[in-house]
C-alpha cells in the first residue's frame, strides 16, 4: 500500500489495475471523461493491461461490458449522467442476466438545462433496475469502494451489478491523497471471477435471454431481488475481510458519526454527507445532540440500520441532493416507508437542495438541522418537504 | 431454477413455435432448381435438404417470416394461409 495524490477520477482508473479488470468499455462524457482517458493512457503505458474497448456510446459501451462479463471476464465502465441514461436498457439487462459488471457513475445533473455539476438525479432514476448503488464521500473512499464492488457483485449470493456513484467535479476532479494497493496485495481479497452459472462460450453452446412465458418470468424477479438483498449480509463480510487485510473501513452500508446520544440525525449522500461532520462538530459545541448518518448504499436500502437509529432518535434531517418529482426526497421517503411497520415514530423531515452544483456549506446544513430541531422542539412537523435556498 | 435464464441447443427450446404464423411457404417442386438459397437464408433453420437439395420446411417451427419466398430466384416459394395449405393439402 502506497499513498497517492490524485483526483477521485485518477483513482478509479488506478482501481482497474489493482482489481485486475479484465474488460473496459467507456465513451467520454464530462465528468465522467478523464476515468476512461486515464484507463487508456495506462493501457498504453502498459499498467493496464485488460482490454480497452473504444465505443460509440454509452449503450454499446454497457452492452459491450454485458457482453465481457458473459464469458466471464471481469467487466467495469464510467459515466455520467445522460451517458447513464442511455445505457438504461443495459442496465435492467445485466441486472436480470446476473452479470456483476461495476459502474463509477460521477454524478451529474441530467439536462435540459446543460449543467454539468451535480446532482444525483441521473443514478436516484436508476434506483429500480437491480443495481446495488453506493454514494460515496472521498477519493479513498471511491478507490477502495469500487474493488470491495467486484467481491460484492461476484458473490453467488449476491451475483448483481454495483453503481458507485461520486459526485461530479467535488469528487471527480479535486485532489485528495489515497491509498494505492498494487494487484498483487488485492488477490489476496479478490481472487479471479468464476461465473458460477452460466457462460458465453462457443465450446459449450447456450442460448441466453430467451423467451421465458408468465409461468417462470416472475420467479427469475423474485430470484433479482433477493440478490439485491442479500447484499447487505454479504457487504459486511467483505468490509470485515477488508479491514482484516488492508486496515480499511467506511462504515457500513450507513456510515454514523456522533450518532449514540443524538436527538436529530442528519442524513444525505455523497460529499455533502463528509462536509456535515463539520457541522454536526459546531452544532455538538454549540450543546445541540446531532449526529450523522451518511448513507453510502441506497440500494438494497439498510432498513434495519434506518430502524435502530429510528428507535432511538426524535428526528431525520433527510436531505437529498436530487428529487422523484410529484413525491419529494427519494431517500427521505424510503426512510419514512422503513419506520412506518414499527412502533417509533420519529419526525422525518425531508430537504431538497445543492441541486446543479450549488454549494453546500456547512452553514447551509446548519441551517437544514437546526430546522428540524425547531419541529421537534415544537412538536409541529411542518412542511413535509423544503427546498432549501430556494430563490422567491 | 438457475439464476437467469439459458438455453441449451436443442430442437424446440421454447415450444413450437410454428403455432404463431400466420402465411406457411408452399414450395413447388415443378419449378424449384434444388438451388438452396432458401435453406442459406432461413432464419430459423427450420428448411432441411434431400440428399439432391429438395427442400423441406418444418412446419412445427417455421414462424412463417416470408424470407424464403421472398429471396427464392424462381419465385416458386407461395406464402399462403395456413387454413388454405392444409385444405391443399388434405389435413382439413
Amino acid at each position: 500500500m502506497k499513498t497517492e495524490l490524485m483526483s477521485a477520477n485518477y483513482a478509479a482508473a488506478r482501481s482497474v489495475i489493482s482489481a485486475r479488470v479484465e474488460v473496459v468499455a467507456a465513451y467520454p462524457i464530462t465528468p465522467a471523461t478523464t476515468v476512461p482517458e486515464q484507463i487508456a493512457l495506462l493501457n498504453e503505458d502498459g499498467f493496464y493491461t485488460g482490454q480497452f474497448i473504444r465505443v460509440e456510446s454509452e449503450h454499446s459501451a454497457i452492452f459491450a461490458c454485458i457482453g465481457a462479463s458473459s464469458t466471464g471476464a471481469r467487466a467495469f465502465t464510467a459515466t455520467s449522467s445522460n451517458g447513464l441514461l442511455l445505457m438504461d436498457e443495459g442496465l435492467h439487462w445485466a441486472a436480470a442476466a446476473r452479470l456483476p459488471i461495476v459502474i463509477n457513475n460521477i454524478n451529474r445533473s441530467v439536462s435540459p438545462s446543460w449543467n454539468i455539476h451535480v446532482t444525483h438525479d441521473d443514478s436516484y432514476s436508476k434506483r429500480d433496475t437491480g443495481w446495488i448503488q453506493f454514494y460515496v464521500s472521498s477519493v479513498d473512499e471511491l478507490y477502495h469502494t469500487i474493488i470491495q464492488s467486484f467481491k460484492l457483485a461476484e458473490d453467488e449470493r449476491v451475483l448483481m451489478p454495483v453503481m458507485i456513484n461520486s459526485d461530479g467535479f467535488v469528487l471527480s476532479h479535486t485532489l485528495s491523497s489515497f491509498d494505492y494497493l498494487e494487484p498483487e496485495e488485492v488477490d489476496k481479497f479478490l481472487p479471479p471471477y468464476s461465473p458460477p452459472h452460466w457462460v458465453m462460450d462457443p465450446a459449450n453452446p447456450v442460448s441466453h435471454g430467451n423467451i421465458v412465458f408468465p409461468e417462470y418470468y416472475q420467479e427469475f424477479r423474485y430470484m433479482m431481488h433477493e440478490g439485491t438483498k442479500n447484499a447487505l449480509k454479504v457487504y459486511e463480510e467483505v468490509e470485515k475481510d477488508y479491514k482484516h487485510l488492508f486496515g480499511k473501513y467506511f462504515g457500513g452500508p450507513i456510515d454514523c458519526y456522533k450518532c449514540d446520544d443524538a436527538e436529530v440525525v442528519f442524513t444525505s449522500q455523497g460529499s455533502i454527507a463528509a462536509e456535515a461532520k463539520d457541522a454536526i462538530d459546531e452544532l455538538r459545541d454549540e450543546g445541540y445532540k446531532v449526529g450523522n448518518a451518511r448513507v453510502r448504499m441506497i440500494r438494497p436500502f439498510p432498513v434495519d440500520k434506518i430502524r435502530e437509529l429510528g428507535s432511538r432518535v426524535k428526528g431525520f434531517a433527510s436531505f437529498d441532493r436530487g428529487v422523484s418529482y410529484g413525491f419529494g426526497g427519494p431517500v427521505a421517503n424510503d426512510i419514512r416507508a422503513s419506520m412506518y411497520h414499527t412502533k417509533h415514530r420519529p419526525m422525518i423531515k425531508s430537504y431538497i437542495g445543492g441541486l446543479g452544483g450549488r454549494d453546500m456549506t456547512v452553514t447551509d446544513i446548519k441551517e437544514v438541522i437546526l430546522d428540524t430541531f425547531k419541529a421537534v422542539e415544537s412538536g409541529e412537523l411542518g412542511p413535509e418537504e423544503t427546498w432549501h435556498d430556494l430563490m422567491e | 431454477m438457475p439464476k437467469t435464464s439459458y438455453s441449451k441447443p436443442t430442437i424446440g427450446a421454447t415450444g413450437e413455435t410454428g403455432s404463431w404464423r400466420t402465411f406457411d411457404p408452399v414450395v413447388d417442386y415443378d419449378e424449384c432448381n434444388r438451388c438452396r438459397t432458401c435453406w442459406l437464408h432461413c432464419p430459423e433453420a427450420v428448411i432441411s435438404l434431400d440428399e439432391d437439395g429438395t427442400p423441406h420446411t418444418d412446419y412445427d417451427y417455421c414462424k412463417g417470416c416470408g424470407i424464403c419466398a421472398q429471396v427464392c430466384p424462381k419465385q416458386c416459394i407461395e406464402m399462403v394461409r395456413t387454413d388454405e395449405r392444409k385444405r391443399r393439402t388434405g389435413e382439413v
